[in-house]
């Protein structure tokens, strides 16, 4: 899994409780050739887990991606897979987490659920 | 009464745009011309926090701004070693105060460098940056390289006003007149304009610029034919892209911090970089996010010798990145306290940093709501540098420039609120 | 305030060592005064300490601090009741360069080299830095718009634009930096001697130096040019600042000073074709000085240790960085200049080195007139600043010099003529060339001196001059000037007994400069195209804000009267 800056979390990036960012940042995009594989479609979530968290989020086709690798737009739900560990110099991996991948009936909370889960 | 201001700076990303025009009627912004769907997204405006707000028994309730200044002091006064986030998205001149105040409480000042380019400036700690003003390469260079970075979405106007499209004194054509290389794991839409990408294995850029420094230095044929899934012939031919530039610059961005390696992938592209003006000239620039992310570790530098990460528990400015960088404090529960101004850690740290944010009493200083809304105990609504208040900040490529006020606003500004704690602390102190 | 009883050295109004009152009011020297007595009964008095040539703000500087983390590491102090926190030897933060400075009695320190479009930012730091009067050069050496209006010897014109250069960076002085280099250095190359012809360009530097000296004259700035040769830092490169200084012999100055200051003439007095045979030519260049009137110079004194060096000579610094094996840092400025920071060890027994250090000496010794030399380590590039108390007692003992010098590498005495010199400096000469010399050179008709009237910035040490022999007690002597007894800054105490006892925020001098108006539109129009096409920002936001110096003293000059040109 990698994170990165995409132009709607962008511009989102100063108004987070718009639907807009929200929507963006609670997306994945997989390779086509590894949406196909998983028998994804529109509208159809899947479970990231990771062995730092795991996370429900929407599916999407990145034709850039290649294949065995998740894109998500930086924000919490990636880093909801992300680990503390900054191998002593301060910044965490935010890219290059090993995630499994799995179609889940489950749905993609909104951001205060996300946030506030487990408390 | 409507009211035409040119020149303005857009204050979204490290791009620093100043040639935004913003129209005002009746002191409010009608209409932005000239700026990236970014820009004018921030500078339109949007949904605000309307009062200052105290969590009672788990809920935010309204309050006065001297309450909340008040009860921001006693957390602050009260904690052992609070740490004070943020300031990549507001004034120097805000995180001048900042400073003064972790001083005198004996706080840590880290910003979102740390998360961001952190690993970059670590690179240039162990190398040092061979680099330019922007509007050096927009004269002078006739190849772009832009290395995990993507700004055709994190910093749309980059390529119109600074670098492949645009044009200059030895590059009357733009675009025409240059080679745009692009270098990264995934076809980006910077990628699919380029003239030529070079797709690379997650995690691969050290071995990469390694290979690239190999040929450079004439030992191409120590390498093997495969180098973590790029052909050496391929290699070869970038590396002779570079060396025949009359002026190259390249542009790198979390792609190099994020992954595998970070600094010393940083360290690797600096040395890069280094190596190639034996031949050639070249210049290498960090897309820094955040538009005043730069003038944070500038103000930081000159105040107490160090960009980031800075700890004043010993009344001498203490440095170790990976010790005293946000992230570490947060997941080592080393500090006991938050003040976190114009940033979201709540949406941009890890899980595990944000559990302990939620452990502990947090103070929000900013002028929308975020998801670190949730977690705080004292909520300050400011008014948005560049736009309601003046100030100063720095481009991407270290050039300062002064923010306009466009409109007028009840807010106080982030110096104001600032200087509003530091006073109610002082008198905290004195009544103790 | 009466400063009772010191022995006061003030050679700028002809006294040497003599003991008297000084009398202060309103933080200037007054005739009589009442108020606060300090007892200074014994000790030695003089003005407050000039620095005419120091890089102490701007983006070089924290490009040396970000770079340098080691560096910040040393010097640090916690923050007082008074103080804020100190860092830093050769790159000190805001804040230690202020109390430094004090502490050693200076109260006075100019930034040396700031490009235009970036002196924002180096006002920032200058705000930064407590205690002190300050200013800062502006850099014009590679500039488009000089190098066009050279080309087209429009006089007029570069005036013109010097004049709103000036203005637009909210400098002091006209600084030139191995001039037509920085443009050179924009694909990677540079110019090789002063008749080189700049690319693209079609200037050599010769005509760039000349015709900002003339213009620097025409605008009756209080300062002269200020020079940084081409060549510097290279073996045999006194020939190439001979050739320069001849250039501007004919020139007249508009006010009583010098035509050109020499920076850092240590690092442009070499001999010898490579580091091998490497040698001082100090002497030939201390016998130019004695017979001519119109150059003065600063020493760029070596301390052995760590430096870090810094200039907008960015070719120098990419050679410092491959002869050094060093960690690199570059700054291209778009349309005016280049620049780079390396850090630098200074070694005892490396040959250069030691005849490095000798050249400063040699020059401050050989030179006959103390009024031409200006004491500096160019700081941070030959040594930090703190290290002046140590080239004062070099400069009065030649027994130090000779302990020194034991220390050294050998080559020091085959390849300097330092062994053979016996002067030693007296105080008064100490003054002129700490103290009354810069301020003189710079212009600066209030300072450098304790005239009534001028500024009641003044030095006190725990020093009896009366007492001591300066060429047998050189420990005393460094210890006595590291640390002052008392620094008065416009009147008020900042140091009393070594400590920082106040820290008010000093002025920032720059020059308003006039030129008739036709001369300024036809130059700002030809500058809006350059603005429309080639900077990456807009007009609008180039300019040095007020709200960027909160305490501006204005110099005011500029072109005379048109009745009187004709």
């Amino acid at each position: 899994m990698i994170s990165g800056r995409t132009l709607a979390q962008g511009a989102g990036c100063e108004d987070k409780m718009s639907r807009l960012y929200i929507d963006e940042v609670s997306c994945c995009y997989l390779s086509e050739e590894d949406y196909r594989a998983l028998g994804l479609s529109d509208g159809m979530n899947l479970l990231l887990t990771s062995p730092h968290g795991s996370a429900v989020l929407r599916a999407g086709v990145d034709k850039g991606l290649p294949k065995g690798m998740v894109f998500i737009p930086m924000g919490p739900w990636a880093n909801m897979l992300t680990g503390t560990d900054t191998k002593g110099c301060g910044m965490p991996g935010f890219k290059g987490v090993e995630v499994e991948v799995t179609p889940t009936d489950e749905k993609v909370l909104d951001i205060r659920e996300l946030m506030l889960r487990g408390r | 009464m409507r009211l035409q201001i040119e020149d303005v700076l857009c204050t979204f990303c490290g791009c620093l745009c100043d040639d935004i025009r913003v129209e005002v009627d009746g002191g409010r912004i009608e209409k932005v011309r000239g700026a990236c769907r970014l820009g004018s997204s921030k500078i339109m405006g949007h949904s605000r926090i309307k009062s200052p707000m105290i969590r009672v028994n788990g809920e935010l309730r309204e309050a006065s701004y001297e309450e909340a200044y008040r009860k921001a002091a006693e957390i602050l006064v009260s904690a052992k070693h609070p740490l004070l986030y943020g300031w990549a998205s507001t004034t120097c001149e805000a995180l001048k105060k900042g400073i003064l105040l972790a001083e005198e409480i004996g706080g840590v000042v880290d910003t979102t460098a740390t998360v961001c380019h952190g690993p970059s400036i670590i690179g240039i700690e162990e190398k040092g940056l061979v680099g330019s003003t922007l509007g050096q390469i927009k004269n002078r260079a006739d190849l772009i390289v832009f290395w995990g970075c993507n700004p055709s979405e994190a910093h749309p106007r980059h390529t119109l006003r600074y670098s492949s499209n645009a044009s200059g004194r030895f590059i009357p054509e733009g675009r025409k007149d240059r080679k745009v290389l692009v270098i990264d794991v995934r076809e980006t839409r910077t990628a699919r304009n380029a003239d030529r990408f070079l797709r690379i294995q997650p995690g691969t850029d050290y071995e990469m610029i390694s290979a690239l420094r190999m040929i450079i230095g004439g030992k191409a044929e120590s390498l093997p034919e495969d180098v973590a899934g790029v052909s050496r012939k391929e290699l070869v031919e970038i590396a002779e892209m570079m060396r025949s530039a009359k002026f190259g610059a390249i542009f790198f961005g979390l792609g190099l911090t994020h992954s595998r390696g970070r600094y010393k992938n940083v360290d690797n592209a600096l040395s890069l970089v280094s190596e190639l003006n034996s031949h050639t000239k070249f210049v290498i620039m960090a897309m820094r996010g955040h538009y005043n992310v730069t003038g944070a570790g500038q103000v930081l530098a000159w105040s107490s010798g160090y960009p980031m990460a800075v700890d004043y528990a010993r009344g001498a400015p203490y440095y170790n990145p990976g010790e005293t960088s946000c992230c570490d404090l947060l997941s080592r529960r080393d500090v006991d306290a938050a003040m976190i101004i114009a940033s979201d850690p709540a949406s941009n740290l890890p899980r595990g940093c944000v559990e302990a944010l939620a452990e502990m009493p947090v103070i929000q200083i900013d002028p929308f709501e975020n998801p670190t809304t949730f977690f705080a105990d004292v909520v300050i609504p400011s008014a948005i540098a560049g736009i309601e208040a003046e100030g100063t900040a720095y481009r991407m490529d270290g050039l300062s420039l002064r923010l306009r006020k466009l409109v007028d606003t009840e807010y106080p500004s982030d110096v104001e609120i600032l200087q509003a704690i530091l006073d109610n602390v002082r008198r905290l102190r004195d009544d103790n | 305030m009466i400063i009772k009883g010191g022995i006061v050295y003030d050679p700028a109004n002809g006294i040497f060592g003599e003991e008297m009152d000084i009398c202060i009011e309103n933080g200037r020297i007054a005739e009589d005064a009442g108020g606060e007595v300090i007892d200074a009964r014994g000790l030695l008095v003089m003005p407050g300490g000039v620095d005419a040539h120091s890089h102490i703000a701007g983006p070089k500087l924290n490009t040396g601090r970000i770079m340098r983390p080691d560096d910040s590491r040393m010097g640090t102090e916690p923050r007082t009741g008074v103080c804020r926190p100190s860092t830093g030897y050769t790159v000190p933060n805001c804040y230690a360069i202020g109390y430094r400075y004090a502490r050693l009695g200076y109260t006075t320190a100019f930034e040396a080299a700031t490009p235009i479009i970036e002196a924002r930012h180096t006002h920032e730091e200058l705000e930064e830095i407590p205690i002190v009067d300050k200013g800062a050069l502006t850099l014009f050496g590679s500039n488009w718009t000089v190098m066009e209006c050279v080309r087209e010897n429009d006089m007029e014109k570069l005036a013109a634009y010097v004049a709103w250069g000036l203005r637009a960076a909210r400098g002091y002085g006209v600084k030139i930096v191995n001039p037509g280099g920085g443009e050179a250095w924009g694909f990677g190359s540079n110019v090789k001697s002063i008749h080189d012809p700049v690319p693209h360009f079609d200037v050599t530097p010769a005509q760039i130096i000349r015709a900002l000296a003339e213009v620097n004259e025409r605008l009756r700035l209080p300062h002269s040019i200020h020079l940084h040769f081409n060549n510097l830092g290279r073996p045999g490169n006194y020939t190439t600042a001979i050739e320069t200084l001849e250039l501007l012999k004919d020139i007249k100055p508009s006010r009583m000073r010098q035509v050109v200051h020499v920076a850092h003439m240590q690092f442009s007095a070499y001999g010898g074709t490579g580091w091998k045979d490497f040698e001082s030519k100090a002497s030939v260049i201390a016998d130019y000085f004695n017979q001519t009137d119109h150059a003065t110079m600063d020493l760029g004194q070596i301390i052995f240790g760590p430096a870090t060096t810094m200039t907008a000579d960015a070719p120098l610094e990419y050679a410092n960085a491959r002869i050094g094996h060093q960690k690199w840092s570059n700054h291209d400025i778009e349309l005016e200049e280049s620049s780079g920071v390396v850090p630098w060890v200074y070694m005892r027994k490396m040959p250069v080195n030691a005849v490095q250090w000798a050249i400063g000496l040699e020059l401050a010794l050989l030179t006959k007139d103390p009024w031409k030399v200006v004491m500096t380590t160019d700081h941070p590039n030959g040594g930090p600043f703190v290290n002046y108390p140590e080239i004062i007692a070099l400069l009065m003992s030649r027994e130090k010099r000779e302990e020194e010098m034991k220390t050294l590498h050998e080559v020091v005495r085959s390849r300097s003529t330092l062994p053979s010199i016996e002067r030693e400096i007296d105080w008064s000469e100490i003054v002129i060339m700490t103290r009354a010399a810069p301020a003189r050179i710079l212009g600066l008709e209030d300072k450098g001196h304790l005239g009534i009237g001028a500024d009641a910035d003044i030095s006190i040490y725990n020093i009896r001059p009366d007492e001591i022999d300066p060429s047998k007690d050189h420990a005393k002597v460094k210890a006595g000037m590291s640390r002052a007894k008392y620094t008065i800054k416009g009147g008020a105490v900042v140091v009393r007994d070594g400590e920082i006892v106040a820290a008010p925020q000093g002025r920032t001098y720059w020059v308003d400069a006039a030129v008739p108006e036709r001369d300024m539109d036809r130059m700002l129009s030809s500058l809006k195209e350059k603005f429309e096409r080639y900077y990456s920002i807009r007009m609008s936001n180039y300019m040095v804000q007020d709200a960027y110096l909160s305490n501006p003293f204005v110099v005011r000059a500029g072109v005379q009267p048109l009745k009187e040109v004709i």
